[in-house]
């Protein structure tokens, strides 16, 4: 009872603080709405295979309420299915991706020497390269078939930026009074970093966490739209505009929405991970939370 | 609080002269130089070693091709893949190695070897220019602008100018570039027909000599104008919420209250105290801009069909052309990590804290 009471509480007060600020609030409904589409409501509209020749770019009915594609297909269902990998994979890498930043900066950080210009070289160094043309020349080379693989790679690409903020943060975060005064209490460094710091610094991981998101969007979609990347099953967003665009759906006014609706999801998408950020920060700062 | 150093009127107590490698490692532009030059160089090892030693490596790759497809011994094949990629396959690891940097640095970058006869370097040559041209106006357009845009935003900081030019950062900086591209090709092409796609595309119309005319320099434009547009597009937002930002922190500086208590004209606070020490910081985001603008050319130039260098990459990986897709990888590696260089250095100017060595963080 307590424990359900306790969850009870604590996503009633998580809510209270997302709503806290009116554009994140929005953020997290665009949000929810996207995860609702992509894997709720592929249960109820199974995906459009059948091409219809009679059809072809169909405008906007009560039986296809997006129109129909260059193969007479169903857009509305072609949105519907096309959100499940765009956002695991995008979950995955910046979870992934998030997880090396917060390990390397804060062993940069808390270490100094040798190891913090180590890390800091390399990052320096990685960060001078051009991600997008790197992974569009690694794609010829290795296969990206795999959600898992592409995860890790995305990840790999986009560590240095994460890592020096993660780092930049822990530096600044040490120097507080409450550290210091965890330090002279004799409190251990295991202590230090996960109760003292990590706290304070969970709004910061989360954002970057929304943000290596937000990045590995773009470079899946890239990838695709460039047609280096094919799932056997792959029907995300991303696929539905490469093939609008190789079909010259841009060229017709008809097919408008065979491109567009994509599109537009992919942006909203993006529009609403950014957006979340804003309320973030505050449901992960300690300061605003009260216990049961 | 800035500390004033009082101008040393007394003589230096006599103190070693650092001779000329120490004032060189000293130097801040000296170091940064390096800094390019070793990156390169690192780049330059890693990609030849990824060429070379990779399982199913491209220089494999080839050689089986063209025995199965035309039927040529082992050794005849390796002889093509040694010409195309300018490395002798036949010599040890490490002196391959060697020659193909001796090979870089007289510019020979191999041939292309899905069309024949066509040195690697000249592709680059005829290609780089135009996406010189498109990257670097954007993002001097897109630094000046957003700069601008920024300044006008803190100073209006809770009125409607602010909210509305907040809400287009936000909405442009998280839209990627190239859904933005397709959208405005889309929307001001085929359905609103405002624009010609078929025209503007290329990097220059057929029939237009290069030269010192305005006629020439107006085709280039419009050809380069939707690219341009689409970089500056979403690349501004990000200047404009990173300089409000800024600017709101350095209003509150004392040096700006002393500036107006000496009764300074308000433009001349806004330029000379405000504006240049706000969009310091904003430099230190310069590099990673530039890799991302150049790195999206791939991208964008593919979508507006503008003959740059991107576009060329994405020909070379379609058609898994080796040679010039490494070429051209080295070409926009070296060419980002030069244009770091250059934003490094002009910061370096603005900032004489950068160049004492005192702005370092340790």
């Amino acid at each position: 009872m307590t424990i359900a009471r306790g969850i009870i509480h604590w996503f009633r007060q998580t809510l209270g603080l997302i709503a806290r600020n009116k554009v994140g609030f929005l953020g997290f409904v665009g949000l929810l709405f996207f995860i609702v589409l992509a894997f709720v409501m592929p249960l109820f509209v199974p995906l459009d295979k059948t091409s219809r020749v009679d059809k072809i770019y169909s405008p906007p009915s009560a039986e296809h309420i997006l129109g129909t594609d260059f193969q007479g297909r169903d857009i509305f269902s072609l949105v519907v299915h096309g959100g499940r990998d765009v956002i695991v994979i995008a979950f995955l890498t910046g979870a992934i991706s998030t997880l090396i930043a917060v390990v390397l900066g804060s062993t940069s950080a808390l270490l100094g020497g040798a190891v913090d210009s180590a890390i800091m070289a390399a990052a320096d160094f990685w960060l001078a390269i051009p991600t997008f043309p790197l992974l569009a020349v690694l794609a010829t080379q290795i296969k990206l078939n795999d959600v898992w693989l592409l995860s890790l790679i995305l990840a790999l690409l986009s560590w240095a930026t994460l890592t020096r903020a993660i780092r930049s943060q822990v530096l600044s975060l040490r120097q507080r009074d409450y550290v210091e005064a965890a330090r002279s209490l004799g409190m251990s460094n295991g202590h230090i970093i996960f109760k003292e710091i990590m706290p304070n610094m969970m709004s910061y991981i989360a954002i970057s966490l929304v943000f290596a998101m937000t990045a590995a969007v773009y470079a899946q979609g890239g990838l695709v739209f460039l047609g280096l990347l094919s799932f056997s099953d792959n029907n995300s967003w991303a696929v539905t505009i490469q093939l609008a665009w190789t079909r010259g759906a841009i060229f017709f006014k008809d097919s408008f929405l065979n491109i567009m609706a994509p599109v537009i999801a992919i942006a909203l998408f993006q529009l609403s991970l950014v957006l979340f950020t804003r309320s973030l920060e505050e449901v992960f700062n300690p300061r605003l939370r009260t216990g049961v | 609080m800035a500390v004033q150093t009082a101008p040393i009127a007394v003589s230096l107590p006599e103190e070693v002269r650092p001779n000329l490698w120490q004032r060189l490692t000293r130097n801040y532009v000296f170091r940064r130089v390096i800094k390019a030059l070793a990156t390169i160089f690192v780049v330059v090892t890693v990609t030849f070693f990824l060429i070379r030693l990779m399982p199913s490596n491209p220089v494999e790759i080839f050689i089986q091709e063209q025995i199965s497809l035309y039927g040529m011994s082992y050794q005849e094949a390796r002889d093509q893949a040694s010409a195309l990629f300018a490395i002798d396959l036949d010599a040890p690891l490490g002196q391959q190695y060697l020659e193909y940097l001796g090979n870089l640095l007289q510019g020979d970058l191999g041939q292309s070897y899905r069309s024949k006869g066509t040195q690697v370097v000249d592709i680059i040559r005829q290609f780089l220019p135009w996406t010189l041209f498109s990257v670097g106006t954007s993002l001097l357009i897109s630094f000046v602008l957003g700069i601008g845009l920024g300044m006008l935003m803190a100073y209006r900081r809770e009125t409607p100018i602010d909210y509305a030019l907040s809400t287009f950062a936000s909405l442009v900086s998280s839209v990627p570039n190239y859904l933005i591209a397709i959208i405005l090709l889309v929307v001001l092409g085929p359905q609103l027909k405002i624009i010609n796609i078929a025209s503007m595309r290329g990097s220059i119309s057929p029939g237009v000599q290069p030269g010192f005319t305005l006629h020439f320099f107006l085709d280039v434009l419009y050809h380069a104008a939707m690219p341009i547009f689409v970089y500056v597009l979403t690349t501004i937002g990000g200047w404009m919420l990173a300089m409000k930002s800024s600017t709101i922190a350095t209003l509150e500086e004392d040096y700006v209250t002393v500036a107006r208590a000496r009764g300074l004209k308000d433009g001349r606070i806004m330029t000379s105290y405000v504006g240049r020490n706000a969009s310091l910081p904003l430099f230190t985001q310069l590099a990673i801009s530039i890799g991302f603008v150049f790195g999206g050319s791939v991208l964008i130039e593919g979508i507006f069909v503008y003959q740059g260098i991107g576009q060329q990459l994405i020909k070379a990986i379609n058609q898994r052309d080796y040679p010039v897709m490494q070429g051209i990888f080295l070409i926009i590696t070296v060419s980002v990590i030069v244009a770091n260089l250059v934003a490094d250095l002009l910061y370096s100017r603005l900032d004489p804290r950068i160049r004492l060595g005192q702005g370092e963080t340790k």
